[in-house]
């Protein structure tokens, strides 16, 4: 979905205060009952891990790592029913997995043999944690966390490669060749975008050499990030391309089609093609 | 004895200059010049003078001109010592001084455009004057950069090379270089006055130089043209205009001034000078308007007024009476120069130059001194002050009557044109205000008026012998000259100042012959009449111009006849070319992978440099046009960063390839090598169609502004995308790139240089040689251009380390040479060029050398190697008489002479080069081996790709153009031909056009990625196969109609009464009407052949889609090679085949029977054609994606992993909680989501190992947490956790063994299932 950009600052600023909870989607759902929650979900996302950038550092300092702990531990002690974890972490503003992760992060420390893989497993499988009431709060913040966790990081690989298949699956339905990241790898190639067209089409005008698959939504900061890091590298290599943003992006960010990066929400209709069928030299000539 | 001209160490002036001009003269000779320079001017005058006097037979000096020396025609001239060597740049000298008043003072008045001096009417300029000079200052701006920089710098440094560059030195020292001329503008010394009136200013510079008085005259009289007097005998009165003058014609004309220094001296007296430089000191006073400008003296100002009557035709002759230095300084306007004592020296040089009028330095002698340095100071203090060498003593007694014959003539005329021009003043003020007036005013040439016609002719008659005997050091630049007189634009003479000109009263080589409009043209005409074959190679618009210029066609209807003709056989028209929208170097894994790098850090580095490169080009791409813009300090950091990273990984082999492959991507077009600034047509076309007078009128600002004319001498450039290329050199400046730079560049050009080009078939009277003959000419021509362009780098990057932004001193230069003439030179220029000329292929050399060339640096001519090389082409250039039927065709030596004409105009190049003598003498060419068939025999250069070479030659059009559009009041037919032009272009349906655009873009696009070889198999195979159509249809198809037709011949010949004619035509028809099936037959033909070729020739592992679209776009160009071919010639074929055999039929009559006629060859072409192929090769197609796991007739339409995960997440935040009482879950969700995870399970077309896990952990999740449930709700839940019991156990999970079994404890009231 292509949003105009004042479009997307009303969203942005609607997501401002709002916490990674299933409850503050559901919110935004209803206040933009025309998005698609998808579209939604990833500006939201996006959103959230900027500010989360922006505080991080504050919420990772030792002393506010111990003041949580603390209060968590006092807290689950006093009501041991109540999701504690999850509404310090909403009172603190910080992603729930996140407090989650730091809070058993600052658990491990008591114990021995702790590593980070030891962590992630923990996040991953609370049941792996010795102290069951903390499994019990960490599983709480993790699964309700719409932003952060290994759930959330699962679903956003899980669509990324979606995507590609399902881009591929397009490809092979208009009947276009076409080498994907793998051979590309194999080739040597240094810079692999998810397909490169063995012949080019032309979408919309604009000749496209190479289709990268992205499954988030395209705004400012991203696509700039991409761009510095993909897209023009791989113009630099292949020349002209095409992005899908799956799940929208900026439509004022488009502005590259010139110059070869056409941004696109979807899989393209309008495809030029080869066509030799009927030779236009032949047709042309013959009735000129 | 040439030599001797730059030699004779006379004098102050003299030594210090001859000091400059080392290296071209021969040491002994010295003594000689200086006895015989002075004379020598004398004698050439006097030669001029016999001539014109007809004392000598003109066919004479015309033989003696195309023969050098020996033919007894010339014991004439032999007593008088003259070579013709030194005649040319005299006689040049001589027109270029006797129009110099018509040029400048025209009326001009481009005064349309005022806000642009520059392109004030370029008629009025000299050829290569202010105009091109500024044009060069100005190119320099943003994409000549440093290089043109220097260049200008050059100019406004040129006062040490040549003494007439003194006005150089009023400027202050400090001036800037690139900005010189336009700084010179600014200066106080001159500028000031004059000022305010920009245009009229502007228009005269190139002329002040030439004469300090014209100039001060123009200026004086801001008046309209009209007013101003072409021939004033006027005198000193104008001095202080003439400050103004100069002050402007040193800005625009820095490069002319510096550069190719003028060096007329001439009388400028020292009174003068003073007037000139405190007017423009302080001139801010003086309006425009007033014609008493700010005279110190009252009597001045009646002087003035007088003079500016009388000015009006007298410009120069008068000057003297006036000004109280009379004496001392002859104030002649004739400056022809002769009589000088610097001139000798100073002139051959100024007429080479690019500006070649301007000869008169422009501030004065005084000035000089105090801030210049020496050789003004003393050139000047010779002149005025100091003690004339004795060689000149003849020159001064010359002098001196000339003087005393002035000072009669003065006398007389003065009081008589005082009455007329004192009443026209106050009327004609208002006029001049407007600048339109004087345009329509002034120029009107009438035949009728034309005076001293024989001289005239005369004249015209050795010009032209110059020209055609290239003597001259540029043809084109004649050609511009003799365009711009027919151009020219003269405020009306009165019939007195008429006669004073004409008549006898005047020295006979003081005479006005080009001093009125009439004249002029009438000139001009003679000469182009004389020079057609030249003129009709221009381009169609130039040459439909010139057919419509009301001037020719009032002069010489027969003239216009002959161009009208030409108009069609032109073909040269400046096309955009298409623009390719690939501009990146594409990534081939054999070149570019991994195992071409030594290490992993290599590689990796070269990725990101590579993305760099881009990242700056981009930029570039972006605001390099913007005002502020500076490679340097925008990209400098970056571009520096990545080269230091190419230092520490030796990459800059892999970098060189990138840097050169984008550079020929990008740069090798022919619109990139445009000059910069031409706009594309079309453009300009858009804007016409409509004729309301605002339109008119921005067409007409759009012909003359943005296409300033910049003269047929533009300094070497860096247009478009190579400008980048240039400032990524200069500020990476990266020893070891440029070496792996040059190493390339040296061995690609080498071997482009040794492209062989096939001779066209030589019976090309059958068709196909034409087309072959085609292909080969584009071929040639893209090796051309391409060796052009990279020799025109290696030129600059090997140059690089001594460029230097001023010429340096004669000293550093000799040293420095001795220097690196230790060295080897990265090109033998000198081994490429003999053997060239030996083989015959200077038509491919020749250009690229003179790319090489281009960008020498100062002292690099003076290295042997270069300087024989520089003698070499001089040599050759000299033998490239255009005219001459030799065995190079005219379009080769066209494109030849003027390359060559260019480089010699460059200021990098020594003026003195062209006429030494020894120079010439010294390097001989070999002659070529007479059996060596090599390309310059060949047709192979077009108008297009003279064009594209050399685009300067489309100055012509622009110079016409303006004129068109400044005399446009009067209805000029440029406007009547252009509409149409612009209907026929809008009428073309776009969309098909840019449907076929996409497609060849498509093709093109599709080569990029694909490894090189691919696209040359593919190229090659559709030429081969489209010419081996053509000559299957000739030897199928049109051989069985010409059976067919004999038959029906000798059928219709038994019948009685049968007119053999009659028949002839009418079977000849019908034959021709056959042909056309050879489209189609062509058609199936190649669609067989091409794609079996492809098939053979493509390696096995070519995937199908890749071989299939190879296929079909050889059988396309294979077609459209045929069809073009066929389609415009299969007619003319059939005829010709026809009438051969209708011939032999009719010679054979008598036996009437004939040979079997069947259709045999007919069957055969037909069955072999008709096996239509539309079988595509077998070919793996590639495994099918691994779905190994999927049940067998799995039609993939499980809900994504993506999708259930998101589900199961809701579910289980649900579950896990915290929820709201409006959250709950019903059996029946939950029976639903463990179906779609069932489902999404078992098809593996999305399932990916990560997700996969997850999904099934959440499962298990779930479960526990039902199963939690269970206690609490037994009876509600029954259903579902036996469900949930057969999806986990499907996926092979056992939940008695996972931990959430005992691990999970659910807030179970919470829990509710309904």
């Amino acid at each position: 979905m292509k949003l105009s950009r004042a479009e997307y600052k009303e969203i942005v600023k609607c997501t401002e205060h709002l916490r990674p909870t299933r409850q503050c989607m559901t919110i935004l759902r209803q206040r933009f009952p025309n998005h698609s929650q998808s579209t939604l979900l990833s500006i939201f996302s996006l959103e959230y891990q900027k500010r989360t950038k922006r505080t991080m550092s504050r919420h990772q300092a030792p002393d506010s790592i111990e003041s949580y702990y603390q209060r968590y531990l006092s807290e689950a002690k006093a009501r041991p029913s109540v999701p504690v974890l999850l509404e310090l972490a909403n009172e603190v503003d910080l992603s729930p997995a996140l407090m989650a992760r730091v809070i058993v992060d600052r658990f491990l420390q008591d114990q021995e043999g702790a590593s980070k893989q030891v962590l992630n497993n923990m996040l991953r499988e609370p049941s792996l944690i010795p102290d069951q009431a903390l499994a019990n709060h960490v599983y709480q913040c993790t699964i309700n966390d719409c932003c952060y966790g290994p759930l959330v990081d699962c679903i956003k690989h899980a669509i990324g490669q979606e995507a590609e298949v399902l881009l591929r699956d397009k490809l092979k339905e208009r009947n276009l060749s076409f080498l994907d990241e793998n051979q590309l790898r194999t080739k040597g190639y240094d810079k692999t975008p998810d397909i490169i067209l063995e012949v080019p089409i032309a979408v919309e005008g604009h000749i496209v050499h190479w289709i990268e698959s992205k499954a988030s939504f395209g705004d400012d900061h991203s696509h700039r990030t991409y761009l510095n890091e993909q897209f023009w590298s791989y113009w630099n290599r292949f020349g002209p391309g095409l992005v899908i943003y799956w799940h929208g992006f900026i439509g004022e960010l488009d502005s590259q089609r010139d110059r070869g990066i056409l941004l696109k929400d979807c899989f393209p209709s309008d495809i030029v093609t080869l066509c030799h069928g009927t030779s236009p030299a032949t047709t042309d000539s013959l009735t000129g | 004895m040439l030599s001797c001209f730059w030699s004779a160490p006379q004098g102050n002036a003299v030594a210090t200059f001859a000091r400059l001009l080392p290296f071209w003269s021969a040491p002994n000779s010295k003594q000689q010049a200086e006895c015989q320079t002075a004379p020598a001017q004398t004698r050439m005058a006097a030669l001029l003078e016999s001539l014109l006097q007809k004392e000598v037979e003109a066919i004479k000096a015309v033989e003696w001109l195309k023969h050098d020396g020996d033919s007894d025609s010339l014991a004439w001239c032999k007593p008088l010592k003259i070579e013709r060597q030194e005649f040319v740049p005299f006689l040049l000298n001589f027109l270029r001084e006797q129009s110099c008043s018509t040029l400048t003072h025209g009326p001009a008045t481009p005064a349309k455009t005022p806000s642009h001096p520059r392109v004030s009417q370029p008629s009025q300029q000299g050829p290569g004057f202010s105009s091109e000079l500024r044009g060069g200052c100005r190119s320099t701006g943003p994409g000549t950069g440093p290089r043109s920089a220097s260049r200008v710098q050059l100019f406004s440094s040129t006062p040490s090379l040549s003494p007439g560059a003194e006005w150089d030195t009023t400027q202050p020292p400090s001036g800037s270089h690139c900005l010189g001329g336009i700084s010179a503008l600014s200066s106080p010394s001159f500028s000031s006055a004059r000022s305010p009136a920009p245009a009229s200013t502007s228009r005269h510079t190139p002329s002040e130089r030439r004469s300090t008085q014209r100039a001060s005259l123009g200026d004086f009289m801001p008046s309209p043209p009209e007013l101003q007097h072409h021939h004033s005998l006027s005198l000193g009165v104008q001095q202080q205009p003439r400050g103004r003058r100069r002050s402007a014609g040193m800005g625009g004309q820095g490069r002319q001034g510096g550069g190719r220094g003028v060096f007329q001296t001439e009388e400028v007296g020292p009174g003068r000078s003073e007037g000139g430089g405190r007017k423009g000191r302080g001139g801010g006073a003086n309006k425009m308007g007033d014609p008493a400008v700010s005279p110190p003296m009252a009597q001045m100002t009646t002087l003035v007024q007088l003079n500016l009557t009388n000015l009006e035709d007298f410009p120069p002759m008068g000057m003297s009476h006036a000004s109280p230095a009379l004496h001392t300084k002859p104030s002649r306007r004739i400056n022809p120069t002769p009589v000088s004592a610097e001139r000798p020296h100073s002139r051959p040089k100024t007429c080479f130059t690019s500006t070649p009028f301007s000869t008169r330095p422009s501030s004065p002698p005084p000035v000089p001194e105090a801030v210049t340095g020496a050789i003004e100071g003393s050139i000047t203090g010779a002149l005025n002050v100091g003690s004339p060498p004795l060689s000149l003593q003849e020159e001064r007694e010359l002098l001196k009557r000339v003087k005393c014959k002035r000072a009669e003539q003065v006398g007389s005329p003065l009081p008589t044109s005082l009455d007329p021009c004192t009443p026209t003043k106050p009327g004609l003020r208002p006029v001049s205000g407007s600048k339109m007036t004087p345009v329509t005013l002034g120029s009107c040439p009438d035949p009728s008026k034309v005076t001293l016609t024989s001289e005239l002719d005369l004249l015209a008659d050795l010009y032209c012998t110059c020209i055609s005997e290239n003597l001259v050091p540029n043809v084109f630049l004649e050609l511009f000259f003799v365009l711009q007189l027919l151009t020219s634009r003269t405020p009306a003479v009165t019939e007195e100042e008429d006669k004073d000109l004409s008549m006898g009263t005047l020295d006979v080589l003081e005479r006005g012959y080009l001093s009125k409009v009439h004249n002029c043209v009438y000139f001009s005409v003679r000469v182009l009449e004389n020079q057609f074959e030249l003129v009709s190679h221009l381009d169609k618009d130039t040459l439909r111009l010139l057919a419509e210029n009301e001037r020719v066609t009032c002069f010489s209807p027969s003239l216009r006849n002959r161009l009208t003709l030409a108009q069609d056989a032109s073909t040269a028209k400046v096309s955009p070319s298409v623009d390719t929208f690939i501009h990146s170097v594409p990534f081939q894994p054999a070149t570019d992978n991994r195992s071409n790098f030594s290490s992993d850090k290599a590689f990796h580095t070269f990725k990101k440099q590579r993305d760099i490169f881009y990242e700056v080009l981009r930029e570039w791409e972006d605001f390099h046009k913007e005002p502020r813009w500076e490679f340097e300090a925008e990209l400098g950091n970056r571009v520096r960063g990545m080269v230091n990273q190419l230092n520490s990984t030796g990459n800059h082999s892999h970098f060189a390839r990138l840097f050169l492959k984008q550079l020929v991507q990008m740069c090798k077009g022919p619109r990139a090598l445009g000059s910069p600034g031409d706009t594309p047509d079309a453009d300009l076309l858009g804007m016409l169609g409509a004729d309301s007078l605002g339109r008119l009128k921005r067409l007409e600002e759009r012909l003359i502004q943005p296409q300033g004319i910049l003269g047929p001498c533009p300094p070497p450039a860096f247009p478009g995308h190579q400008e980048f290329f240039r400032d990524f050199l200069k500020t990476a400046s990266c020893c070891q790139l440029n070496q792996h730079l040059k190493d390339s560049l040296c061995q690609q050009l080498l071997q482009l240089d040794e492209v062989s080009v096939l001779a066209p078939v030589v019976s090309s009277t059958e068709g196909e040689g034409d087309m072959e003959q085609q292909d080969e000419k584009q071929r040639f021509s893209s090796v051309l251009l391409l060796a052009r362009l990279l020799a025109k780098f290696l030129g600059y990057i090997s140059f690089l380390p001594y460029q230097t932004s001023e010429r340096p001193s004669r000293e550093i230069q000799e040293a420095t040479a001795n220097l690196r003439s230790k060295s080897m030179s990265v090109l033998d220029v000198c081994a490429v060029l003999r053997s060239c000329v030996r083989r015959r292929r200077t038509i491919l050399t020749v250009p690229w050398l003179v790319e090489f060339l281009s960008m020498l640096d100062f002292t690099g001519p003076f290295l042997l190697c270069y300087r024989t090389v520089l003698g070499l082409l001089l040599s050759l250039y000299r033998r490239m008489v255009l005219s001459r039927e030799g065995e190079v065709c005219y379009l080769n030596q066209l494109l030849m002479v003027a390359v060559l004409g260019w480089l010699f105009q460059i200021p990098v190049i020594p003026e003195e080069l062209f006429f030494t003598t020894d120079f010439a003498v010294a390097v001989e060419l070999e002659e070529s081996q007479t059996n060596v068939q090599g390309l310059d025999c060949l047709p192979l250069v077009d108008q297009q790709l003279l064009y594209t070479c050399c685009p300067f030659l489309g100055e012509f059009r622009k110079l016409l153009a303006a004129f068109v559009a400044g005399s446009s009041a009067r209805g000029g037919g440029l406007i009547r031909k252009i509409t149409p032009t612009s209907a026929e272009l809008r009428g073309t349906p776009t969309t098909t056009r840019s449907q076929q655009k996409r497609q060849v873009d498509l093709e093109q696009a599709f080569f990029h990625n694909q490894p090189p070889s691919l696209r040359r198999t593919v190229e090659f195979v559709a030429e081969r196969v489209g010419s081996n159509c053509v000559k299957h249809m000739k030897v199928t198809l049109v051989c069985e109609l010409v059976r067919g037709g004999e038959r029906l011949l000798r059928e219709g010949l038994i019948s009685p009464g049968a007119n053999p004619l009659i028949l002839n035509d009418s079977i000849c028809a019908q034959l021709c009407d056959g042909g056309q099936e050879a489209l189609e037959r062509a058609t199936r033909f190649c669609s067989e052949k091409g794609p079996e070729a492809i098939r053979v020739l493509l390696p096995d592992e070519t995937s199908p889609a890749v071989l299939t679209t190879s296929e079909n776009i050889t059988k396309r160009l294979a077609t459209e090679k045929a069809y073009s071919w066929l389609s415009s010639n299969i007619t003319a074929l059939v005829k010709r085949e026809w009438k051969t055999k209708f011939d032999r039929v009719m010679k054979s009559l008598p036996s009437p029977e004939a040979s079997g006629v069947e259709g045999s060859g007919l069957v055969a072409g037909a069955a072999a054609v008709s096996q239509e192929q539309s079988r595509t090769p077998k070919r793996d197609m590639g495994k099918e994606e691994a779905v190994t796991s999927c049940p067998p007739d799995c039609p993939h339409s499980a809900p994504l992993p993506s999708d259930v995960l998101v589900e199961i997440k809701e579910v289980l935040s649900i579950a896990v909680g915290p929820r709201s009482e409006k959250e709950a879950l019903t059996c029946l969700q939950l029976n639903a989501l463990l179906g779609k995870v069932g489902d999404t399970l078992s098809c593996k077309k999305f399932s990916f190992p990560m997700p996969e896990q997850m999904l099934i952990r959440c499962t298990v999740l779930l479960a526990c947490k039902l199963v939690s449930c269970v206690y609490q709700e037994r009876s509600t839940t029954q259903r579902t956790s036996s469900q949930l019991d057969t999806t986990v156990g499907s996926i092979g999970v056992n939940m008695g063994q996972h931990p959430c079994g005992t691990v999970l404890t659910p807030c179970p009231d919470k829990f509710r299932l309904f």
